[in-house]
């Protein structure tokens, strides 16, 4: 089935010189454009990222290497958490979601595209500040670099007396002003799904995608908040001698951990929503079946949102807390793996009964649902605050997480990038090499993540440079290392695949997978304006009515 | 051609066996090596430490169920609903849901919860709210960038690094009751096998206690990142017998040893600015900075852990503390090598 | 143009949807709350807690005048609102200046607050642990204000030029959104350092 009259026939195409194609790029409101340039941001950052952490395994090769200085490898696991989670995560997440959520409401762009642009650029400035810190981070007494306080800046730690020079300061402005650039495409995500969806597009007719983005972006707006305050305060103790967290003068290092974790917990929640919604819409696809259980997957979304507000103090069970704190923290941690678990029987569910296509899309979802089922399990085993005071800052919670984001994040979005670049290039990514970079990757995942959880129950704590032989930690960490070797590897293939595919892929046609959501129903790449005619939908699966008239999804709901 | 896809799948799905053979053996390997047992959080050695185990085994075999059923159920639905050549063009019945199954997965989850937490509120209330007996000795740990500091309030005793506490026994309980504190920014106390991890916090101050039950030596480290020097902050504890902690007490309280023929190295470090930052009893010298070093030999390392206490690694520690530990606070002294010499010699006889 | 028919189904005959403007400065007051929460609770927790220092109670006078002046504003500006709809410009511009002049004063009571404070007692922002956080979230809550009150000009300033009609009311009404919500976020910092701190 095709929807070619979706288009508007003999539209002039008119050759640009590349001084107007850049332009065109650095001044485009057009949410495609924008996600497009999130996406590539978010991508040269993911090797940045890499490179940093590729520094780190090989200085942890084994015991007392000296291939790096402390210092260095300070800055190192600094800048490797900072830049993942706000200049990789974020903003690929927000990238697939700009672009995604108005074609799959059937608008014609978001609800204001200057303040979307100015949001994208902003995150821009936010990444080019923080990489700056490595040139100009010395501030008056050639006293700084890049940050070194790690990706909390942990108070007093980030305190004058502690962080000299400017190192700290790139970091709080970086997140600052990347963080206004969050709370900016929150709010027009929030605003183009409430206000600019198609007629009939009722709120439960809409993809579950788009129900994902919407709680993610209203999670943003209390969530990423709170850390902007606590960066101001951060500065108002640095040059204006406040005391906010000054322990000297009475402030208290505990309040900062709170303020800082009622912002990082969440955040790791926003970071997976989206990766639930990447995989809400392609496990369906390939299993030839409608998702198991719409109206639960919504609610428990909303339950996460929620819930996962109340948790944050789980990340601070060591700092001294009463035991009936302890227990609060335990337990709404425990529950909100409720509803987070509920969402994989329902995957399991989409997938049970149905006729599963291997495709590279559907191979990266089943890797994300084993892992990120074990990531879960290692996230129960954490809540248990008492098993938390021996895991608690030790390897063990680095392999929890790298688990949930390299495991669960990054193979849900691995999928997005298979899927949904036909639709984005209008070619289709290469399966054989889509083959080898899962499968590649998933070994170096497994050698390097498996096993990291070892020396953690072996008494090894995070974020040393060096650390002892004869724990048992070198022969284990050398494997580890091993393992991110093969991963850099997977991902050089992952790249050459989007390179060589742009030119040399398949031709894709509006619709290759025979998928039933609206961003199918018109040409690959989509054309500026998305829809010709605004669309009408009777239900979820409106590409399945069209498909099916004999047997419509709106006969059912 | 379809042999061939699936001799391809086959010795894929080997391959991945091969790699989590490989893995499990590995990692059971390492678990259940005896000399791995230093730090081991599965050889507990104190009441806390064997609580947490306790509570731990019954977390695994919960979630290790859950993930048997559910890893079992999700590869049989791969190879079981798999499409098949013959099906192409046919849809499946497309299901909504079911909210018998449904509720179904949503109790038993409820349930599994109620059952954790509650084992765990016990385990956090017994740890955490135990009294403190009147026979407990209690020490007063003090966190510094990149250093413990140790006081025995009670017994007079102020050392740094290498932490020593009596065994206790069922019959007579003698558990040490650690006081948590920090001079600059935060650190934590981790010693695996003896209890959880604590945090030193300053201006928050924390305790936490261990009853080691048999003598030896236990080893740890600062578990929460304080700065450049945070991996060679580490951790020495010492469970002396209930003799063996008497006399190592009475050691301790002792003045520094007076050495005749040190009195050159002690000029050397009475002029120099070492009584800035160090102490050490009986002398002029009463810095808080730096470690106290009244029975620096007493300690089996320098450098909180960074090297072993060898006369040499004492004259390259003095000479360069940055040679063994860059970025410590300890500046260079910038010493002569004749007084570096006697520096050495005098600190040498410090019993 | 388009060669085929529309192969969707018919439109339903009533379909409204929120306005984008309004939703989008809810989203806005949303993120906003959330910040001076954490601000408020800053001020909560160190309440009690100075090691040195003026205390609040020894210096703070209760701004009874300004605060009357600030509440008001949110009634000229609701006003303002309903003239604009009814096309009632003059009213409309009146009313409008009247908030900006209750505005302005609120500002200035906050200056000359903070002047007294600094000259006569003494208190900065790091004297003690009441110095800053008073000072971070009147600071912060006045930078609000200020922030409002550019807009506001800017909107008397078109209106002046004529350019202001019933047009605008639902982009007056998004403005007016803000505004209220300063005046609310006031009635929170002033019962929490005016009222408990003390």
């Amino acid at each position: 089935m095709s929807a070619n009259a979706m288009v508007i026939q003999n539209a002039q195409v008119v050759d640009r010189t590349w001084v107007e194609t850049l332009h065109e790029w650095l001044t485009t409101v057009d949410h495609k454009r924008l996600g497009l340039l999130y996406i590539a941001f978010a991508l040269f950052f993911l090797v940045v990222g890499g490179v940093e952490a590729l520094i780190i395994r090989i200085q942890l090769m084994h015991s007392r290497n000296t291939f790096v200085s402390p210092q260095v490898f300070n800055r190192m696991f600094t800048m490797h958490g900072t830049t993942m989670i706000f200049f990789v995560a974020m903003p690929i997440l927000f990238g697939f979601a700009n672009y995604l959520v108005p074609l799959m409401i059937g608008a014609r762009d978001m609800a204001f595209p200057r303040l979307n642009a100015f949001s994208f650029w902003l995150s821009a400035l936010g990444g080019f500040l923080l990489y700056f810190s490595f040139l100009g981070g010395s501030g008056l007494y050639g006293a700084g670099n890049a940050p070194d306080v790690g990706w909390w800046a942990y108070a007093p730690l980030g305190a004058r007396a502690f962080s000299p020079g400017h190192s700290s300061d790139y970091w709080t402005l970086a997140l600052l002003v990347s963080g206004f650039g969050s709370i900016g495409t929150a709010i027009n995500i929030i605003a183009t799904v409430l206000c600019m969806r198609c007629p009939g597009m009722k709120l439960s007719r809409m993809p579950l995608l788009v129900w994902l983005n919407f709680v993610m972006a209203g999670m943003v707006l209390i969530a990423i908040t709170p850390l902007s305050a606590a960066q101001i305060m951060l500065l108002v103790d640095r040059y204006l001698g406040g005391h906010f967290f000054d322990t000297q003068a009475g402030g208290s290092a505990v309040l900062w951990m709170h303020f800082f974790w009622i912002f990082g917990h969440p955040e790791v929640y926003i970071l997976i929503l989206p990766c639930f919604a990447f995989m809400s819409e392609i496990i369906p696809v390939f299993s030839r079946k409608p998702i198991f259980g719409y109206p639960v997957m919504v609610a428990a979304t909303v339950c996460i949102g929620f819930v996962s507000m109340s948790v944050w103090a789980h990340h601070m069970f060591t700092i001294g807390m009463n035991s009936y704190a302890n227990s609060f923290f335990t337990i709404s941690s425990m529950v909100v793996g409720i509803p987070t678990g509920i969402k994989i029987f329902n995957w399991l569910g989409t997938m049970w009964g149905g006729r599963i296509q291997f495709k590279t899309p559907m191979l990266f979802s089943i890797g994300f649902l084993f892992q990120f089922l074990i990531a879960g399990l290692t996230g129960i085993m954490l809540a248990c605050s008492p098993f938390d005071w021996q895991l608690g800052n030790s390897y063990f919670v680095v392999a929890h997480f790298h688990y949930v984001i390299v495991g669960g994040i990054l193979f849900a979005l691995f999928g997005a990038f298979y899927y949904w670049y036909p639709k984005i290039t209008g070619r289709m990514l290469s399966e054989t090499l889509g083959k080898w970079h899962f499968w590649l990757f998933l070994i170096g995942f497994h050698l390097t993540f498996d096993l990291m959880h070892i020396p953690g129950l072996l008494g090894m704590p995070r974020r040393i440079y060096t650390y002892e032989p004869g724990r048992g930690w070198d022969t284990l960490n050398l494997i580890v290392s091993i393992g991110t070797f093969i991963q850099a590897i997977a991902i050089l293939v992952f790249v050459a695949n989007l390179v060589i595919s742009h030119w040399k892929g398949a031709r894709a046609g509006n619709d290759p997978w025979d998928a039933w959501t609206l961003e199918w129903s018109i040409s690959s790449p989509p054309p500026a304006y998305n829809f010709a005619t605004v669309p009408t939908v009777a239900s979820r699966r409106p590409l399945w009515d069209l498909k099916h008239p004999e047997d419509p999804d709106s006969r059912y709901e | 051609m379809q042999r061939k896809q699936n001799s391809i799948k086959l010795s894929a799905l080997f391959m991945l066996a091969l790699l989590f053979l490989f893995i499990a053996t590995t990692a059971g390997a390492a678990l259940a090596d005896p000399s791995n047992g230093l730090t081991n959080i599965f050889a507990p050695e104190s009441t806390p430490a064997k609580s947490i185990v306790d509570l731990s085994l019954l977390v695994l075999v919960i979630t290790g169920i859950i993930f048997v059923v559910v890893f079992a159920l999700l590869v049989y639905s791969i190879v079981k609903f798999r499409g098949r050549a013959a099906d192409a063009g046919r849809e499946p019945a497309q299901v909504y849901g079911s909210s018998k199954i449904e509720l179904a997965w949503t109790v038993i989850p409820i349930l599994i919860v109620v059952v954790l937490f509650l084992a765990t509120a016990r385990t956090i209330h017994a740890v955490q709210d135990a009294p403190e007996p009147a026979t407990a000795l209690e020490v007063t740990a003090i966190g510094h960038q990149f250093w413990w500091e140790f006081r025995y309030p009670r017994l007079g005793i102020v050392t740094a690094n290498e932490l020593h506490i009596p065994v206790s026994g069922a019959a007579h309980p003698t558990p040490t009751f650690l006081k948590l504190l920090s001079a600059d920014t935060d650190h934590s106390f981790w010693i695996p096998q003896l209890a959880g991890k604590t945090d030193l916090i300053p201006n928050h101050p924390n305790s936490m206690w261990m009853d080691p039950h048999r003598t030896g030596v236990y080893l740890g480290q600062c578990a929460q990142y304080c700065g450049t020097q945070h991996a060679k902050m580490l951790l020495r504890v010492s469970v002396d017998s209930e003799e063996g902690f008497k006399a190592w007490v009475r050691a301790q309280q002792q003045p520094a040893v007076e050495d005749e023929k040190a009195t050159l190295g002690k000029r050397v470090f009475e002029t120099t600015a070492c009584i800035n930052c160090h102490a050490i009893s009986g002398t002029v010298a009463n810095g808080r900075f730096g470690p106290d070093l009244t029975h620096l030999m007493s300690r089996s390392t320098i450098g909180s852990g960074a090297a072993e206490n060898t006369e040499e690694n004492l004259r390259r520690w003095i000479e360069n503390p940055d040679a063994i530990k860059p970025g410590s606070l300890m500046p260079a002294m910038k010493l002569s090598d004749s007084d570096l010499d006697a520096l050495t010699a005098y600190m040498e006889t410090l019993r | 143009m388009s060669a085929m028919a529309n192969p969707f189904p018919q439109a339903p005959a009533n379909w409204k949807l929120p306005d984008r403007g309004k939703v989008a400065m809810a989203g806005l007051i949303i993120a906003e709350s959330a910040i001076f929460t954490i601000f408020v609770v800053a001020y909560l927790f160190y309440m009690g807690k100075n090691l040195s220092g003026p205390t609040p109670r020894e210096v703070l006078e209760i701004p009874i005048f300004y605060t009357i002046c600030l509440l008001s504003s949110s009634l000229t500006i609701h006003f303002a609102g309903k003239s604009l709809e009814r096309n009632k410009r003059g009213t409309f511009l009146a009313l409008w200046l009247i908030t900006i002049l209750l505005g302005g004063l609120f500002l200035y009571g906050t200056g000359q607050e903070w002047h007294r404070l600094i000259y006569e007692h003494g208190l900065t922002i790091s004297t003690n642990l009441f110095g800053t956080t008073y000072y971070s979230l009147v600071g912060l809550h006045a930078f609000h204000v200020t922030a409002g009150l550019a807009m506001l000009c800017i909107v008397g300033i078109f209106t002046l030029a004529g350019r202001v009609g019933p047009g605008q009311s639902r982009r007056v009404d998004v403005l007016s959104m803000y505004w209220h919500f300063v005046d609310a976020v006031w009635v929170v910092v002033f019962t929490v350092v005016y009222i408990l701190g003390r």
